[in-house]
């Protein structure tokens, strides 16, 4: 076999080896390096430091791409819900004077334990725990 | 008191020592069937018998005693009384309290106010008495879905004799409320979405004290359910106007029974509402065509979002985060629908314009999924042109290495 | 000491403490037989290389992975959303999951078909057989992994046909899904299985089945030693290092091509997030390699006889399993003449009945 063919062959083997071990490669690698967005999942949000809000007041806090309706009944309770709607999706907001939740799209209401009191939503307000680390209120999806 | 709690006790087999059921039920037809039908009534369940309605004994065998006129005993209870006989028990709060403490003690004072009572009282026995809606001696109670008032069937009961041409020839009263109910968004949501809050006829009309609703109240009785659009008309220029012109609100523009899904092309287009009265070329022609500008303005970004974000779904793209925001651009896109209410441009514009940036990050998102396609397909052809070289170098070093072994390891194979 | 020692050599080092040049000796003189059905030798390293895959992959994705209901998920959706070259790590894994097992139906039909399982290779056989049902068990296993509705149910199914098993299969069901019903217990199980038991069982089977292999060597089909012998000549070889290693080779990056591709234009997809109180979405149906006796137990009547269907099905499968595993042994009868038409019709049929019955699945 002449010269210039083994150095061909020895070209094609050796380049295209490694070009793929490289493309095999740089994928895995760049697999390996942490993203910026650390955490796979919502599994829990901070809500915020305790004294931004204050008693019988309630907020929306986003969890993952939905929201929660946080409440803070009393100084020491808390309380949080899914705001989605059980009728139309609409968002729920917290009612001071009556220490209800209330849709405004079609005046669903419903009480504190997140239950239908009145008005047309079908289902009850799936209900989040509240937890408080240090001065932080983190709610988390119940198990 | 207490003899009364015994007596419930022991009703049940009491009512089959009833000589009026015994007797009915071997009889045949007309006379037959009452007795059928009220095994699956509600009074029935409670222990009362036919006697507690038509008078006369139960425990009399003898068909003459038992069905003594002396002991008051009415074979067919004339229509005109109806409701009274109803009302001796249903009106009487001390004895309702026994059997259903929660429940109202005021339908015949109500049946009283309604149209159906007012003309029952002059005479006309044409209209609904208690029993035309609850039916006889099958009476349920309104949440069993059998009931001819349960919600999901009251729209056909009311029809029974609304929709009924011949029944309605001496009343000055439209016959299509039914149909045209059938193609609005409430019978879908009531039939088609199971939704039993959703308006049927007595939501708006009332039941027991049956009326449509005046002019004034309309508005109010849509707002019961929608809140905002009340609380935004109520104070948009549009309600005192309709207010002096004797117009009824809402019904203005959405008409009453079919109500449909309202769309843009209301303000603004061949079918708009605002044009039978606003000149297209006059403020408020101008600001209607505005809001409708609004509104189609965020329904095509958000249909343009989809549309991407579709293709980037189709080529397997992961794009379920765009997708979830666009239903918080969809939510805008309703709030905005809502915001029309006030009848000023700038309230439609604030929500449209949220959801106009919800529609152009999805948008970006849809951008970067495709991108990202030819991203990856590039990388793809790359790996496949090393993969190509490697192997034809593969090839080529098989071949010179057996073109050199040839009659060594390798004897008959070439 | 340093006296007595030699000095390091560049080469002698290693030698001298791993022995090479016996392996090199062992590879110069391993050889591969050249006739009409060599291409059928490949597919066994194929099945290899993609289960090496199969380990490289499934160890990248266990960087991301987490084995819980609230977050399996999320994980796999982060993954292949978040992560640099997720998609691709995922695609991958998946697609060679399901090439892997294809490869390996493949290799043991074409074993059955050229007589490969012959005296004294029944070992090979049964370990190859077991080292299948393994392949099938990571697929089961691992498609629970990503908590989707369709993987979720089709292992509700999955696990409900082993409580049809007489007497232990109520415990069995249990076993299998840590509980009374899937849930969060059986994913945590399924993740254990996938990635300790199943790797670990594994791997001592593959590396005895390719001792047998180096033992025995490649096989040569009756018919092709027949006809050499007929003629007088000894079947052609090739030197398995480097010649028939290279074609290997070749195949592999074939293989790789393939995956690269499937994985860049047809992504695995990930579904919706498994609801185990919703009810069972219609057209639920299992990977496509349990489509055939996922079929047949659909076509049973829910009683035979004074039997219940289902356990007629599984005693079935079970006698199939049997018997298709004691191939070698009934293959040959007592005065040691083969049974070629018995086996060659038996691989036809078993064929025939898991491509009709994976299509019938499929399409009904």
């Amino acid at each position: 076999m002449d010269e210039p063919r083994r150095n061909l062959v020895r070209w094609l083997l050796g380049g295209g080896l490694s070009a793929s071990l490289i493309s095999f490669l740089y994928p895995a690698f760049k697999f390996m390096n942490p993203p910026d967005v650390p955490e796979a999942s919502v599994n829990e949000v901070s809500a915020g430091k305790v004294q931004d809000l204050k008693p019988n007041t309630g907020k929306i806090v986003k969890f993952g791409s939905l929201p929660v309706l946080l409440v803070r009944t009393t100084e020491t309770e808390w309380r949080a819900f899914s705001a989605v709607c059980t009728h139309l999706n609409c968002t729920v907001q917290y009612k001071e004077s009556s220490h209800q939740m209330w849709c405004a799209c079609h005046n669903g209401l419903y009480n504190l334990n997140g239950q239908v009191v009145s008005g047309p939503p079908p289902h009850p307000l799936e209900a989040y725990s509240v937890h408080i680390r240090g001065d932080e209120v983190v709610i988390s999806r119940r198990a | 008191m207490r003899y009364a709690a015994l007596g419930l006790l022991f009703a049940v087999p009491l009512a089959a020592a009833d000589s009026c059921i015994e007797c009915h039920s071997v009889l045949e037809g007309d006379l037959q069937a009452p007795v059928k039908a009220f095994a699956n009534d509600i009074h029935a369940r409670f222990g009362f018998s036919c006697t507690d309605c038509h008078g006369g004994n139960r425990n009399e065998t003898d068909p003459e005693a038992a069905m003594s006129k002396a002991r008051g005993f009415v074979g067919k209870i004339p229509r005109t009384a109806v409701p009274e006989r109803c009302a001796r028990c249903l009106s009487d709060t001390g004895f309702m309290e026994k059997y259903k403490p929660r429940q109202r003690v005021d339908q015949l004072a109500q049946y009283r106010t309604s149209m159906h009572g007012k003309r029952l009282a002059a005479g006309d026995t044409k209209v609904a008495t208690c029993i035309d809606c609850h039916s006889v001696h099958d009476i349920r109670e309104v949440k069993d879905p059998l009931s001819p008032v349960h919600p999901l069937r009251l729209p056909e009961t009311c029809a029974r004799c609304h929709a009924d041409q011949a029944h309605m020839a001496g009343y000055k009263l439209p016959t299509d409320q039914f149909a045209s109910y059938r193609k609005s968004v409430h019978w879908e949501a009531l039939a088609k979405r199971g939704d039993l809050s959703a308006p049927s006829c007595a939501s708006c009309h009332g039941n027991h004290g049956a009326q449509p609703p005046d002019v004034e109240s309309v508005a109010a009785v849509c707002g019961n359910c929608h809140v905002m659009m009340e609380d935004l008309y109520k104070n948009s220029p549009h309600q005192p106007v309709f207010a002096a012109m004797g117009a009824a609100g809402c019904v203005v523009c959405h008409g009453n029974h079919e109500i449909r899904l309202p769309n843009a092309g209301m303000l603004a287009g061949p079918n708009a509402v605002c044009s039978q009265c606003h000149e297209a070329t006059s403020a408020g022609g101008i600001a209607a065509a505005e809001m409708a500008h609004e509104l189609n303005r965020l329904e095509k970004a958000l249909a343009r979002s989809d549309q991407i974000l579709a293709k980037a779904q189709q080529s397997g793209m992961e794009v379920s985060e765009a997708l979830l925001r666009q239903r918080e651009g969809r939510e805008d896109l309703v709030k905005a629908a809502v915001a029309v209410h006030a009848f000023q441009t700038t309230a439609v514009q604030k929500p449209v314009n949220e959801g106009l940036a919800i529609a152009a990050g999805t948008y970006q998102a849809g951008v970067a999924a495709l991108k990202e396609r030819s991203y990856r397909r590039l990388g793809l052809s790359v790996s496949l042109i090393a993969i190509a070289i490697t192997m034809l170098g593969l090839r080529l070093a098989i071949r010179s290495i057996e073109g050199r072994s040839t009659g060594n390891s390798l004897r008959t194979w070439k | 000491m340093a006296a007595v020692t030699e000095p390091p050599q560049q080469a002698g080092w290693f030698e001298e403490r791993l022995g090479l040049a016996s392996l090199r000796a062992f590879l110069a003189h391993k050889t591969v037989p050249v006739h009409a059905q060599t291409l059928w030798y490949y597919f066994g390293g194929i099945t290899l290389f993609l289960f090496v895959i199969q380990v490289l992959t499934g160890t990248l994705l266990l960087l991301y992975y987490r084995p819980s209901p609230a977050e399996a998920y999320e994980s796999v959706q982060f993954i292949m959303t978040r992560v640099q070259f997720g998609w691709l790590i995922r695609s991958i894994h998946s697609w060679s999951a399901n090439l892997m097992i294809l490869t390996a139906f493949v290799h043991m039909f074409s074993v059955v078909f050229l007589r490969a399982f012959r005296r004294p290779r029944e070992l090979t056989w049964l370990s190859g057989v077991v080292l299948l049902g393994l392949a099938l068990a990571f697929g089961f296993s691992g498609y629970l992994l990503p908590w989707n509705t369709i993987s979720y149910f089709a292992t509700k199914v999955g696990t409900d046909m082993a409580a049809a098993v007489p007497l232990v299969g109520r415990n069995l069901a249990r076993f299998l899904r840590g509980g009374s019903d899937v849930g969060g217990a059986t994913l945590t199980r399924f993740f254990g299985f996938h990635v300790a038991v199943l790797p670990g069982i594994t791997t001592i089977l593959l590396l005895t089945h390719l001792a047998l292999v180096q033992k025995h060597g490649m096989s040569s089909p009756p018919r092709v030693l027949e006809e050499h012998r007929r003629t007088g000549g000894a079947i052609p070889q090739m030197p398995f290092f480097p010649n028939f290693f290279l074609r290997e080779l070749m195949a592999w990056y074939g293989a790789l091509g393939v995956l690269g591709a499937m994985a860049a234009i047809f992504p695995w997809e990930l579904g919706v997030k498994a609801d185990p109180f919703a009810p069972a979405p219609a057209g639920i149906r299992p990977e496509w390699y349990f489509l055939a006796p996922f079929y047949t137990l659909k076509l049973i009547p829910s009683h035979v006889w004074i039997f219940e269907g289902e356990l007629i099905g599984l005693l079935g499968f079970a006698l199939l399993a049997l018997w298709w595993v004691a191939l070698p042994f009934w293959a040959v009868n007592s005065q040691g003449v083969e049974r070629t038409r018995w086996v060659t019709g038996a691989g036809v049929a078993l064929v025939g009945y898991l491509a009709t019955f994976s299509a019938l699945g499929y399409w009904r």
